[in-house]
């Protein structure tokens, strides 16, 4: 597996759009932490951007790449290979270039510019959401017939997830407004991956003050060692789960 | 060694590849797989390499059901009918590759580059396989097919994109590979290569299998002896067959 592996690695490395990636994140960490003096209002801004651009990213690249190397995984499955081996080694060699793209492009930064746990909270939350779009990439492409359908099915994922899901919690919040929804809105944030990176990150940066009852719930919840434990369990799942369906669907799919 | 398909059936959605097809290979035939475009000799190859799984029926290779399995594999050498590649990748990686990946899935395992030579990859080692023209990625795929010295050989339209030489060197490979007594598993629509290259013709028609002879017997029964007219005349019969049934 490992050399399949590396050979996946190698040919996404080479791809320009993963180097533009890597300098694109660069430049935004650095700036965001060069022009702001508080480097807490620059992970900030970071994590704003983090949210929505390596998610995008990842699944849009992923899904692409997973349909442009169609044909390599027909070659390969014509080789004394099983489908686990292919599979895994296209999914753990995406897995690595693009984590290795994030943390070249963010992690590196903000380890330089601001090494505490922050930081390190921050790198590791996006390094398992730029995990958790690579598999539900290759969710996505394996239940479709067609690069565009594929395409589709995983913006829409992105969409549901970036956007959608915050407009329905909100709304949800707005009319139940009247009851006690701190404890709902935690299971809430749960259910999304990128909730709970993002508040794992804000409960780092002390403003959940900003956040009324909620933040002290929340703070009570994620600042306490089980709390991220479980935050950090909650987004591995978040990676596995798509992982291992894709993977039950494409050792029956038809090449 | 022998391939045995029984009762293989298969479609993808409510249209039917693979009706009912059982058919037996030995070693040291040459078999020519024939028929219209979309009669399922593709798919019918892809399922013998585990890419395609039948809905019922078995496949046998040497006397071992196929399904999960893949070590088998390590036998056969594919040639694809559109080779795409990593585009990103060198020939030589690509080879590189192959070879780490079959070393240790079989034992004494030879190496054959002699088509490498015949088509003077070397030269073009360095160059992305992106690059190449759809004849060399071609010739790739044929040095690939051949690389680990199999003893069953699935060549699906071997020389439709290669040009004249490169095509009757493929051609000698081909049966020089027939004579050390190797399977080998042919499509094409070029008839005048099939029967300089094959021993018996499978015959497929809208997913079914129509015919299963000697190349020999069925000249003889014909009467004729180029395969063009033979199959040109069952074609016209099964039409017939298909329009009376209408």
């Amino acid at each position: 597996m490992q050399k399949t592996i590396k050979y996946v690695v190698y040919d996404i490395i080479r791809n320009r759009f993963v180097m533009g990636y890597t300098l694109l994140l660069l430049l935004l960490s650095v700036s965001f932490f060069w022009f702001e003096a508080d480097p807490n209002k620059g992970l900030l801004s970071l994590l704003n951007i983090i949210l929505m651009v390596i998610p995008l990213v990842s699944v849009i690249f992923s899904t692409i790449h997973f349909y442009n190397s169609y044909e390599f995984i027909e070659l390969l499955s014509a080789q004394p290979m099983s489908r686990r081996t292919i599979y895994f080694s296209q999914f753990l060699g995406l897995c690595f270039s693009l984590g290795m793209a994030f943390l070249i492009g963010v992690g590196l930064p903000t380890l330089i510019f601001d090494g505490s746990m922050r930081g390190l909270t921050l790198v590791s939350g996006g390094l398992l959401i730029t995990l958790t779009f690579v598999a539900i990439a290759f969710l996505a492409s394996v239940i479709t017939k067609d690069k565009a359908k594929a395409i589709g099915v995983a913006l829409a994922v992105w969409f549901y997830l970036c956007i959608l899901y915050d407009g329905m919690v909100l709304m949800v919040l707005v009319n139940m407004a009247d009851y006690p929804m701190e404890k709902a809105s935690l299971v809430f944030s749960a259910l999304n991956p990128m909730d709970l990176a993002r508040i794992l990150v804000l409960m780092q940066l002390d403003v959940s003050a900003l956040m009324g009852i909620t933040g002290a719930v929340f703070q009570n919840f994620f600042s306490s060692t089980w709390g991220v434990f479980i935050s950090f369990v909650l987004l591995l799942l978040w990676v596995i789960t798509p992982v291992f369906f894709g993977y039950r669907i494409f050792s029956k799919k038809d090449l | 060694m022998m391939i045995k398909f029984e009762n293989i059936n298969k479609s993808f959605g409510k249209l039917e590849v693979l009706q009912n097809i059982s058919l037996n290979f030995e070693m040291g035939q040459s078999i020519a797989i024939l028929g219209p475009n979309g009669s399922g000799k593709t798919t019918l190859i892809k399922s013998l390499l585990g890419m395609v799984i039948p809905d019922s029926g078995q496949i046998l290779f040497d006397g071992k059901n196929i399904k999960n399995e893949f070590a088998y594999r390590s036998e056969i050498g594919y040639m694809p009918q559109i080779g795409n590649y990593p585009p990103n990748l060198k020939i030589a990686q690509l080879i590189d590759m192959m070879k780490d990946i079959r070393k240790g899935k079989k034992e004494g395992i030879i190496i054959d580059e002699e088509i490498i030579a015949l088509f003077k990859l070397e030269e073009m080692y360095q160059k992305p396989l992106g690059t190449l023209s759809g004849g060399t990625k071609q010739k790739v795929s044929a040095a690939l097919a051949f690389l680990f010295d199999p003893k069953v050989l699935i060549l699906d339209e071997p020389t439709a994109g290669l040009d004249p030489l490169a095509s009757e060197l493929l051609k000698s490979k081909i049966l020089e590979e027939k004579r050390k007594g190797k399977l080998i598993i042919i499509t094409s629509h070029i008839m005048a290569d099939l029967e300089e290259l094959s021993t018996h013709v499978v015959y497929m028609q809208d997913s079914r299998l129509r015919l299963f002879k000697e190349m020999e017997a069925l000249k003889e029964e014909f009467g004729e002896d180029r395969l063009s007219k033979i199959i040109a005349q069952i074609m016209q019969n099964s039409k017939k067959k298909t329009e009376l049934v209408k």
